[in-house]
């Protein structure tokens, strides 16, 4: 009876909550185009897609449906496999960033009988952060796969820089995480956000953003470049690489990558708040979790968690429609002589104030 | 640059808040077809054929139109009145035919300001596209008023 010992509601549970995420990561994703190009109209004194639903929010189905019945073409001296694989390998490691962030607090459910504890976490794994970041550097092959296979001189050109944007700021983003790792000693997303809790503690805000002010900020440049977003679009680079990486691709491969950069916007987004930025934390939550039952609770706590996701996809969105590109050596300057040296200086500074300070 | 300059992020506030003061900005989008702009009182659309007050043609085909035309765009054939037809023409001549060629008319409205008998004016519609070349030669009864043109003209003095 080898099948018994098997915990079956645990496994349909945390296929359920697979599905709700990476369903609503879609959900999020096409929603974000349609913001996306509500915002930069808006910004731009224009009202933006109107015509397909209500405030044209059937926008993003339109597009989708477009793009599934365009022509697919694969270029004669493409390198085939590669060339379908790029965009796929982008998708997935877009997709399984999110299977670490911890969505809300635990609550218990009674199923078959029996209380269960059930956590809205996929996987509470004790490195969770360094899984993120094996993951987010995975996404640039995508990215490299599809320019190198196209065969195509702009492709390559945006491949290459790809990879030499992403791993500069990639170093910087590592050594700023180091020092918010230093306050809170552990890797764990769950952990981290457990001592975030609430908003205001012994005296001192309980949110990473007040005691590390200056890693968030060379993070949130980091995570701009990481996703290849304006001012950092270097890769796609309009003017000077035609549409970069994806010049090549058509049809719904084209869709994967447009989408898969959308889902990176929301992921990355949820990594900032979660471990920046209190996660599902918010003031008095104490309080509420004392009047209200604990399922409600969780979905309090996970619609915070989402309001401060779409606060900094806004963010994104708004810093896209107002800065211009910069160009590549600047970018390159910014990242080695700019960001890493700071963050290094960040690095020591908190180490020393650990030491001396809260050294007990 | 200075340190100001460098750590660019003053510049950035700056940028968002004029980017972000935009959002509360008027839009400039008129959603067409459901809105229309307003034409300006002195557009010059499509042609019409005058009557008079008891629906008589006024245009006598005197060719003072077409002579007048920069991109001879005007044919038109004249006809006596017959005995019988008093009520359809306001002159003894009128134009059997009377063709503008809207491909080549350029709506500058010297047709209008040629003619003596006020028999012909610019209106505000847009001219519709087609997709055949045939469509844009408009005969007489495709510029001549309509009934219901000539009483909204009564009454708001345009159309």
């Amino acid at each position: 009876m080898l099948l018994l010992s098997i915990d079956w509601i645990f496994i349909i549970e945390k296929v359920v909550l697979i599905l709700v995420i990476i369903l609503s990561s879609f959900g999020v994703a096409a929603y974000a185009t349609w913001g996306e190009r509500k915002v930069a109209a808006i910004m731009q004194d224009r009202i933006g897609p109107a015509r397909a639903g209500i405030f044209g929010l059937l926008q993003p189905l339109a597009d989708g449906g477009k793009l599934f019945f365009k022509e697919e073409i694969v270029p004669d001296r493409s390198t085939r496999t590669l060339f379908i694989m790029g965009p796929a390998l982008f998708m997935v490691t877009a997709l399984m960033t999110s299977a670490v962030i911890p969505w809300g607090p635990d609550f218990s459910m009674t199923i078959g009988g029996t209380e269960r504890s059930i956590s809205l976490q996929v996987a509470d794994i004790n490195i969770g952060i360094l899984y993120v970041f094996g993951v987010v550097s995975l996404g640039v092959y995508g990215i490299m796969l599809g320019g190198w296979s196209s065969n195509n001189k702009f492709s390559l050109l945006s491949a290459i820089r790809a990879a030499s944007q992403s791993i500069s700021y990639e170093l910087a983003m590592g050594l700023s995480l180091i020092a918010v790792l230093m306050v809170t000693q552990t890797l764990s997303l769950r952990e981290i956000v457990g001592q975030q809790h609430g908003f205001w503690s012994d005296g001192y805000f309980t949110w990473n953003f007040f005691k590390q002010p200056l890693a968030f900020l060379i993070f949130l440049v980091c995570s701009f470049a990481e996703l290849n977003r304006a001012p950092f679009d270097m890769p796609e680079c309009e003017s000077e690489l035609n549409m970069g990486y994806h010049q090549e691709y058509s049809s719904m491969k084209l869709g994967l990558y447009l989408f898969a950069e959308y889902i990176n916007m929301f992921i990355s987004s949820a990594v900032l708040s979660t471990v920046f930025f209190g996660g599902y934390n918010f003031p008095w939550m104490d309080q509420v979790q004392a009047a209200v039952p604990g399922g409600l609770f969780s979905v309090i706590c996970v619609t915070v968690l989402m309001i401060k996701v779409v606060g900094f996809i806004l963010f994104f969105m708004f810093i896209r429609w107002t800065l211009p590109r910069f160009r590549y050596d600047q970018l390159l300057n910014l990242g080695w002589k700019g960001l890493i040296p700071l963050a290094l200086i960040n690095l020591v500074v908190t180490g020393a104030v650990i030491l001396f300070f809260f050294n007990k | 640059m200075t340190f100001g300059e460098k750590i660019y992020l003053p510049a950035i506030a700056k940028g968002l808040k004029i980017t972000v003061g935009h959002i509360f900005k008027k839009k400039a989008t008129v959603s067409y077809p459901e809105v229309t702009r307003p034409f300006s009182p002195v557009f010059r659309g499509l042609h019409v054929l005058n009557r008079d007050e008891e629906g008589r043609e006024k245009c006598t085909a005197c060719g003072l139109c077409a002579l007048a035309c920069p991109a001879e765009a005007i044919t038109m054939e004249a006809a006596e009145r017959k005995r019988g037809e008093e009520h359809l023409y306001r002159e003894e001549k009128y134009a059997a035919r009377y063709e503008i060629n809207m491909l080549r008319c350029i709506f500058c409205g010297y047709c209008e300001e040629a003619c003596p008998k006020d028999a012909i004016y610019l209106s505000e519609t847009v001219m519709p596209s087609n997709y055949t070349r045939d469509y844009f030669v408009y005969k007489k009864q495709d510029m001549l008023i309509t009934d219901e043109q000539m009483k909204k003209r009564a009454e708001t003095g345009k159309g």
